[in-house]
């Protein structure tokens, strides 16, 4: 076989990859998925798990080690045979809560800790390189094979060469269709099935050659079983530690490895696919692993010694003289690497560009989280993730030299990645995993990890000094890499399995049991625990999901957008659709374009929240939650601060009319006075004026002239006292009257007031009861103010009761530092509508008897009280009416501005 | 809200879907104690014998997940509101 003819043959293969991807990519685009929903093509995507190690070094391996090989692929048998222990439950996390990958899983679990996603990112990462770096040289080394197998002897050009090519055309394929479109849910339709192309081209290689084995060179299977039974092989004794120990690690691994999870949890379109997958993927393992033994056996019977047993697939049939079948095999192993480096890579690229460059990049330029469009930036961190991740693949490749057994860098990776598993596991069988447990438990599990197998990998003496290995770290025996604690029973592999499972889980146990978690993780705790309950619970409480009509959608849109918006929007989309009417087919599109719209009203996380919740599976995260809480603080915030200033405006322009009607109420209440004061002072004038002009016409009799003269005089002393009240009222307004403080006698004051008033209708006899005992107080305070407010209170009575028997009650009482003294008569009192008037000025009450005064007493007696740090009010309820006076019993400070 | 008592004995095909699902659960444990089995065997037994019996093993591991595989996804799909408590 001409090796240009097997170049011509990949360039073509890889051509055929592209246009199958890249119509079924135009096909998903269009919502035309049909059979791309099926779970044939979910479970033969499965196959990655069978990389080129499975194709070429699992007859190596069997070579090697006999059945032990078996247990790669009985651990993931078991996992799948047992899907309704953990797969059920990861697929149904992974689709409600839209897990991009493991990292995010374990992040998102423990309450979106980015430090647990880089770790996990970190270890998928080292743990991938080598594995990577195995497909590249699986597939250089079956270049190699069939060049030197060439008639013509077509040197390989370079062996490094033919890697980069590789890679290259790898790392173009990856990103064509790996990153063409940022979808939430991280599925990439034309890559999966291209995968599952694939599958089927390395399960008919592998079955083709060993058909061909089996019964072309081997004489059929029951020789089949003959023969291998009767191979004598020092190497393949079944080792119990390590038969166990690898079912297990296998099993471990097939859940947590990168590119499973990515094809298993991220990729899966319909959880129901997995019962399909639960007994076919063990099915096509079981058909994979058919075949290795008989060609391991064949191979070493029939090939030189010196064969390299990892390439028997490929040299047995080319020493065969079976050409054709020679490039079958090779197009198998072809697709076997590839396919497992496309997906690892987008795994991996996925994980590097979520959890350690965005983060990095916001962090470094925080203000491009606002300009929106992180999209591009998203795509070309995921780009260079990719080659980033393809060329660490490379230079390991290079830098390895690419000698070591395939399977051992096989197993390492394996070994690497179950240090997620007790987290994982942890994070969705137990509420009481927390961050500082998950954190713990992976730290611990990788560093034994690195320091008990991957690092003594690379030799004694290479990385780890022949010192240590002997006599341990720093000395300590204990610490030995491949004896911990003085184990050196175990084989190497499974003592570094065992030691870091085992201090990966105590830590995590440890760390959580002591740790209390903070509410995120606890919210997605219990989400992922009770991932199927919530389910349950929402359907007994009648809540469907998935089932969105159109008319709800109009319905919701309708009160966010208004109904003429929305009502022409799902018109509009309907005719784009070729509907006619009001409601469009619910496809991808339109849904997208509701939910821009929807967007623009509520903001973007709770246009996704509300889209998804009406038509997805998917649950509203925390992370949307928060998201919409994000936004509708800042509405709230923002509505707060119109509020703000608006009760401000409205508080200034109350305040405004308050003023405004208090300096309408002055001015009326001036212009009253000033009329009032004008007719007061008139009326005694207009008498004066009138008898003084009688009295300047002469010849009067005496006696006339006399009583007109004391008319003039009463009339004059009348204006007289107006005046000087005015004049009082305005000192005491004005607050710059001067208080002469002294001890006083309350009883005296009393008395003086009485005999003062006594003047007053001095005609009536008033029934006067005190209580001198009572009285007997000293006041500090202005006596003469007080008595002058008495005297006004007691005259008034005396003015205004009339009761046939009047009686005048003063009570004295002492309350508090206060003295209330109440003056209460038997008359009828002032009626309600009137009580509060009487203390304002000129305030003379209707129906009353003509008296003198201007109706200023009572206002001066409050300005009196006021000034004396006391009141006066009228008390009513008293049978009569009724006055109190409160005085403080020591007025210390003399108030006004005048006295300071 | 209360949730409703589940009722004391389940109707017939309910009881059956669960006993499946318990099938399942138990299928996984059956095949690894049954690939250990062959670690007890000693040497005498041959390898070609070994091989042909974990074959056989994982062939019936794979007809028993084909068997019960259908009546689980029906049952997720039908019954996923009665999911038992653990």
């Amino acid at each position: 076989m001409p090796f240009n003819v097997l170049v011509l043959t990949c360039l073509a293969y890889v051509a055929f990859l592209f246009l199958v991807a890249f119509v079924v990519e135009r096909r998903a685009a269009r919502g035309e998925m049909g059979f791309l929903r099926s779970p044939m093509v979910y479970t033969l995507s499965l196959s990655i798990y069978c990389t080129a190690w499975t194709f070429y070094g699992a007859v190596g391996y069997a070579a090697r080690s006999g059945l032990e090989f078996l247990t790669i692929y009985l651990g993931p048998t078991l996992v799948f045979v047992g899907w309704w222990w953990v797969l059920r439950k990861l697929v149904r996390i992974g689709r409600r809560q839209r897990v991009t990958s493991i990292a995010d899983l374990i992040s998102s679990r423990y309450g979106k800790s980015n430090l647990l996603g880089v770790l996990v990112t970190v270890i998928a990462v080292v743990a991938a390189t080598p594995y990577i770096a195995l497909q590249l040289q699986s597939v250089t080394l079956s270049f190699g094979v069939f060049a030197s197998a060439t008639p013509e002897n077509w040197a390989m050009p370079n062996r490094d060469a033919t890697a980069i090519w590789v890679a290259a055309g790898l790392a173009l394929f990856t990103i064509v269709f790996g990153t063409r479109n940022l979808d939430a849910k991280e599925q990439h339709h034309g890559i999966v099935i291209a995968i599952a192309v694939e599958a089927v081209v390395k399960l008919v290689a592998l079955l083709a050659v060993g058909i061909f084995v089996v019964w072309g060179l081997g004489g059929g299977p029951a020789a089949m079983i003959e023969r291998i039974g009767s191979f004598q092989s020092e190497t393949w004794q079944l080792q119990p530690s390590r038969w166990a120990g690898l079912i297990f690690l296998s099993a471990a691994a097939v859940i947590t490895l990168p590119r499973m999870f990515q094809v298993m949890v991220v990729e899966n379109v319909d959880e129901a696919h997995l019962a399909r997958a639960s007994w076919a993927f063990p099915l096509y393992l079981f058909l994979m692993s058919l075949f290795i033994l008989p060609i391991a056996v064949v191979g070493l019977d029939r090939m030189p010694a010196d064969t390299n047993p990892d390439m028997l697939v490929l040299t047995l049939p080319l020493a065969e003289g079976q050409g054709g079948l020679a490039m079958l095999a090779f197009l198998g192993g072809f697709s076997s690497a590839t396919s497992m480096v496309i997906v690892e890579t987008i795994a991996l690229a996925t994980m590097v560009s979520n959890h350690i460059v965005m983060p990095a990049w916001l962090w470094l330029r925080p203000t491009a989280a606002l300009s929106g469009d992180l999209r591009r930036g998203i795509l070309l961190a995921r780009r260079l993730s990719i080659m980033g991740v393809l060329a660490l693949g490379l230079a390991y490749f290079r830098l390895s030299g690419g000698s070591a057994a395939l399977a051992s860098i096989g197993l390492i990776a394996f070994a690497g990645m179950a240090q997620v598993l007790p987290a994982l596991l942890g994070g969705i069988f137990w509420r009481g995993g927390t961050k500082l447990g998950a954190g713990l438990g992976l730290s611990f599990g990788v560093v034994v990890w690195a320091y008990t197998l991957l690092l003594p990998s690379f030799g004694a003496g290479a990385l780890i000094s022949v010192a240590v290995f002997e006599q341990g770290l720093f000395g300590i025996g204990w610490l030995r890499p491949q004896a911990l604690f003085g184990t050196t029973g175990m084989d190497p592999l499974i003592h570094s399995i065992f030691w870091s499972l085992a201090l990966n889980s105590a830590a995590y146990a440890v760390g959580s049991l002591l740790s209390f978690p903070d509410p995120v993780e606890r919210i997605q705790g219990a989400a992922f625990v009770n991932a199927f309950d919530d389910e349950a619970q929402a359907e007994r409480l009648g809540w469907a999901h998935g089932q969105a009509e159109p008319e709800a959608l109009l319905n919701m849109a309708q009160r966010i957008l208004g109904e003429e918006v929305a009502i022409s929007f799902f018109e509009a989309e309907a005719g784009a659709q070729g509907k006619a009417g009001y409601l469009p087919d619910l496809t991808p599109t339109f849904l997208a374009g509701l939910e821009r719209r929807l967007a623009g009203s509520v903001g973007a996380a709770t246009a996704h929240a509300m889209i998804s919740q009406l038509f997805g599976r998917a649950t509203v995260t925390v992370e949307d939650l928060l998201a919409v809480a994000n936004e509708t603080a800042q509405i709230m915030e923002y509505s707060a601060k119109l509020e703000d200033q608006q009760a401000e405006l409205s508080r200034t322009a109350r305040q405004l009319r308050e003023v405004n009607e208090k300096l309408t109420q002055l001015s009326v209440q001036k212009d009253a006075f000033l009329s009032q004061i004008s007719h007061e002072l008139r009326t005694p004038m207009t008498s004066i004026r009138a008898f003084s002009e009688i009295l300047t016409e002469g010849s009067l009799p005496t006696t006339t002239v006399a009583e007109y003269g004391s008319i003039i005089h009463d009339e004059a002393k009348r204006l007289t006292r107006l005046l000087d009240d005015l004049l009082d009222l305005s000192v005491l307004e004005n607050g710059s009257v001067q208080l002469d403080l002294g001890q006083a006698n309350l009883g005296v004051l009393i008395d003086r007031a009485l005999a003062a008033a006594s003047q007053t209708r001095s005609e009536r006899a008033f029934d006067i009861q005190r209580d001198y005992s009572a009285e007997a107080i000293f006041l500090h305070t202005d006596a003469d103010r007080l008595v002058q407010v008495f005297i006004n209170l007691v005259s008034n009575a005396r003015k205004y009761c009339d009761a046939a028997a009047p009686v005048l009650r003063i009570s004295v009482r002492q309350k508090g530092g206060r003295v209330v003294v109440d003056f209460i008569d038997n008359g009828l009192g002032i009626a309600k509508a009137s009580q509060g008037l009487i203390f304002e000025k000129f305030a003379r009450l209707a129906n009353e008897s003509r008296e003198k005064g201007a109706g200023l007493g009572l206002s001066i007696c409050r300005e009196v009280m006021a000034s004396l740090g006391g009141t006066v009010t009228y008390l009513p309820g008293q049978r009569g009416a009724a006055f109190r006076v409160t005085v403080p019993l020591r007025l210390e400070k003399p108030l006004g501005p005048e006295s300071l | 809200m209360r949730r409703p008592r589940p009722p004391l004995f389940l109707a017939r095909a309910v009881y059956r879907k669960r006993r499946l699902r318990d099938a399942a659960r138990l299928l996984p444990l059956l095949g690894f104690v049954l690939l250990l089995l062959p670690l007890l065997w000693g040497q005498g037994f041959g390898a070609g014998r070994m091989v042909a019996y974990v074959f056989a093993i994982w062939l019936l591991l794979i007809v028993l997940a084909a068997y019960l595989a259908p009546g689980l996804a029906s049952a997720e799909a039908a019954a996923g509101a009665e999911e038992d408590a653990p």
